[in-house]
């Protein structure tokens, strides 16, 4: 009843049904009752940010197809939740994330060539070719490095976070995971550390109706996954992902409670992966093509353009020359990448500890001395 | 048929033999796991029986004990070995102390499969074999076959066996060779190794995807005058230490390889052993090719397993040692 109250005081007012933000529809018009006017500038460069995030992803494929690169994860559909949320936080403030977030790190101004050092995994990559391809560190841009396992950065989110308020400094983290994330343990301590330690943390649940093969539908008995919040006594949000300017509004909220030092806040982005899980992944094998052909016409970035061309600030050629632009920093990064050494055998043993401990100085000599593999 | 296939067939068997059989995981039904080991088995055998999770091992294991208990036989799949730890707790403190705790009362007839070790370009999480941690808290099984054929007597027997057991599936071997495997049922015990070559120098111990590596050494050696035994250890817990010591007996000589990084490997546990049994046997201490003791990494990862580059040299050094 409390928790109730919280809840639905906290619910943003909308136009749409079901507590769902929403500003721009279809055809990118704006609902003045919801529109949170933000400044043209901004909403440009979530715009061309929205773009070059879809650019890269199509590159990686082609790449990941063609044998140079050897997996991709990509966002495609999802971009708006993505960077769009990321646009919301402040510069003091700290993101951790899955795999498919990268173009939130870009938007805090992670280098491309950062990124295509690590999708080649060579001796430039921030981990030396450590970790897999879209698995990034960016810790100059607040950016936690990525793990592959589902969930875990949940709860770590909210120790960093906790760690902030400690130390009494204006810090909010912010924590992405996927739908199917909300089953793992992690999603339950996370949001339940927060909720009784009222840390300032940001829960961003890209909800983009998959996880793999397995609907949303099927990760909870919840009607909407945004519900859950309810149980660990957490003020929740629930947006539009696939809309920017929701998007950006009702995290932003989220952030500013957070930094007022209300507590934690969930925001369920409600989003669409229109493309396959990986390059590893066939989609066809359960979901029905139909509903993606559905899904598409919400495309966030056409949604986007539209409102910028109907408010007269974006055209076709601005449009063409961007593309462009991001065209040639591509070809111009991947080429550095790929013609970059491997990573030194060194750093296999290097890094486990501060200090490298004896028996990995050995364990490093035998396999310097060593045959090479075939 | 491959790996995969024969694992699939064995799944199929068994659930056609034993209603009580049913099958829970991640992605299994529909995608029929993201490996395809349980393609199909949604469509023969319906929603009831070949179950998608919500995303969580301790869910997936837990339930799963939860169904043995009550009569159930369950195979469950973690979609990577790396992503047993979330299980962890359900696994050690459940499944493998439920019969000691109970006095017998109750049995956890449960297979946990799992596809693990390194060789697709995995990186940290998607690579790793952690089978020794498994074996160290006493209670569980651990099986880890090499090839189809023993892929799916192995998983059968697992299947029918009254206890809980991890049933590791080397996913560098699922599609890399084809090989005859029987129609229908047929069963390998549990705890048999196998001399997967014979010879008569040295002793070489392994399991999984090592296996195919280590035949390989062994016959680039042959041509040197040097003639190993490789012995697949098929089951790592309980483990057939007398098939070991026999060939140690022997051959004096005992090289080990495996996947997981050295310090604690079950390579350690394997020469402790031997040392305890016949150590007056030994002509040339043991020696351990393995994983280095860091985490998997993804661009170099030849350089971290334990390939046949690493192994024949091994080989050479004990079979010179004198
Ligand atoms: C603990 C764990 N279990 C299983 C996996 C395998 N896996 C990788 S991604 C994924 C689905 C994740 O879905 P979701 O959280 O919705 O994120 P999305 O991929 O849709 O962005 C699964 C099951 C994993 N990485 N970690
Ligand atoms: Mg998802």
């Amino acid at each position: 009843m409390d928790l109730q109250q919280n809840y639905s005081t906290t619910t943003l007012r909308s136009a749409a049904k079901g507590g769902v933000m929403k500003v721009i529809d279809l055809d990118g018009r704006v609902d003045p009752t919801t529109d949170p006017r933000l400044e043209v500038a901004l909403v440009t460069r979530i715009y061309r940010e929205m773009v070059r995030a879809r650019l890269i992803d199509e590159r990686m494929n082609a790449l990941q197809r063609q044998g140079r690169v050897g997996f991709h994860v990509g966002a495609y559909g999802e971009e708006a939740s993505i960077i769009a949320s990321a646009a919301a936080l402040r510069p003091q403030d700290w993101l951790f994330s899955c795999y498919r977030e990268i173009g939130a790190a870009f938007w805090r101004g992670f280098e491309l060539q950062s990124y295509l050092d690590n999708m080649f995994g060579n001796a430039n990559d921030i981990a030396e070719g450590r970790q897999m391809p879209d698995h990034i560190t960016a810790r100059r841009n607040h950016f936690a490095a990525v793990s592959s396992v589902i969930g875990t950065q949940i709860i770590n989110a909210v120790g960093f976070s906790w760690a902030a308020k400690i130390r009494k400094e204006d810090v909010v983290t912010a924590v992405y995971f996927g739908d199917g994330a909300t089953s793992a343990a992690d999603f339950h301590s996370g949001m339940n550390f927060a909720g009784v330690f009222k840390t300032p943390t940001v829960f961003l649940l890209r909800n983009n109706g998959w996880a793999i093969s397995i609907p949303a539908s099927r990760q909870s008995a919840c009607r909407r996954l945004v519900d859950k919040a309810l149980g660990y006594g957490v003020p929740a949000l629930c947006c539009d992902g696939n809309d920017a300017l929701a998007t950006y509004a009702t995290v932003q909220r989220a952030v500013s409670s957070a930094a007022e030092g209300k507590g934690p806040m969930l925001v369920e982005l409600q989003t669409y992966r229109l493309g396959a899980h990986t390059t590893s992944d066939d989609p066809t094998r359960y979901r029905n093509e139909s509903e993606v052909e559905r899904e598409r016409k919400y495309d966030p970035i056409r949604r986007l353009r539209l409102y910028l061309e109907n408010l007269e600030v974006w055209s076709q050629q601005e449009d063409e020359k961007l593309i462009e632009k991001i065209h040639a920093e591509l070809q111009a990064a991947i080429a550095r990448a790929e013609n970059a050494p491997r990573p030194a055998v060194a750093s296999i043993f290097e890094k486990v500890y501060r200090d490298q401990p004896a028996h990995l100085r050995e364990q490093q000599a035998e396999c310097e001395r060593g045959p090479r593999a075939r | 048929m491959n790996m995969v296939k024969a694992l699939n067939d064995a799944l199929r068997v068994e659930m056609r033999r034993d209603e009580r059989v049913v099958v829970l995981g991640e992605d299994v039904g529909k995608l029929g796991g993201v490996f395809r080991v349980t393609a199909g088995l949604l469509e023969e055998f319906g929603e009831d029986r070949v179950v998608d999770t919500p995303l969580s091992e301790a869910g997936i294991v837990g339930a799963a004990i939860g169904m043995a208990l009550y009569g159930l036989r369950p195979v469950s799949e973690l979609e990577f070995a790396d992503f047993v730890y979330p299980a962890m707790d359900q696994l050690v403190n459940e499944a493998a102390k439920y019969r000691y705790r109970s006095g017998g009362e109750f049995g956890c007839p449960l297979v946990v499969r799992t596809p693990m070790g390194g060789g697709i370009k995995g990186g940290l999480y998607h690579s790793q074999s952690p089978e020794s941690l498994l074996i160290h808290n006493a209670g569980l099984k651990v099986v880890c076959p090499s090839n189809p054929y023993d892929a799916k007597g192995l998983l059968i027997g697992a299947i029918r066996d009254p206890d809980p057991v991890l049933f590791f599936e080397p996913k560098r071997v699922y599609r890399a060779n084809e090989m005859e495997v029987p129609e229908g049922d047929y069963m390998i015990p549990l705890s048999q190794a196998k001399v997967a070559l014979a010879g008569t120098d040295i002793t070489l111990v392994s399991w999984g995807a090592m296996v195919e590596e280590s035949i390989a050494a062994a016959k680039e050696i042959h041509e040197q005058g040097l003639s190993v035994e490789v012995i697949d250890l098929r089951t790592l817990w309980p483990v057939d230490i007398q098939s070991v010591v026999q060939s140690v007996q022997k051959t004096g000589r005992l090289v080990i390889v495996h996947e997981a990084p050295k310090a604690c490997g079950f390579g350690a546990e394997i020469v402790a052993q031997i040392c305890e049994r016949v150590f007056l046997h030994l002509e040339a201490p043991p020696k351990r090719v393995t994983g280095w003791d860091t985490p998997f990494p993804y661009a170099l990862e030849n350089e971290y397993l334990p390939l046949r580059h690493r192994i024949v040299p091994a080989l050479i050094e004990t079979a010179r040692y004198s």
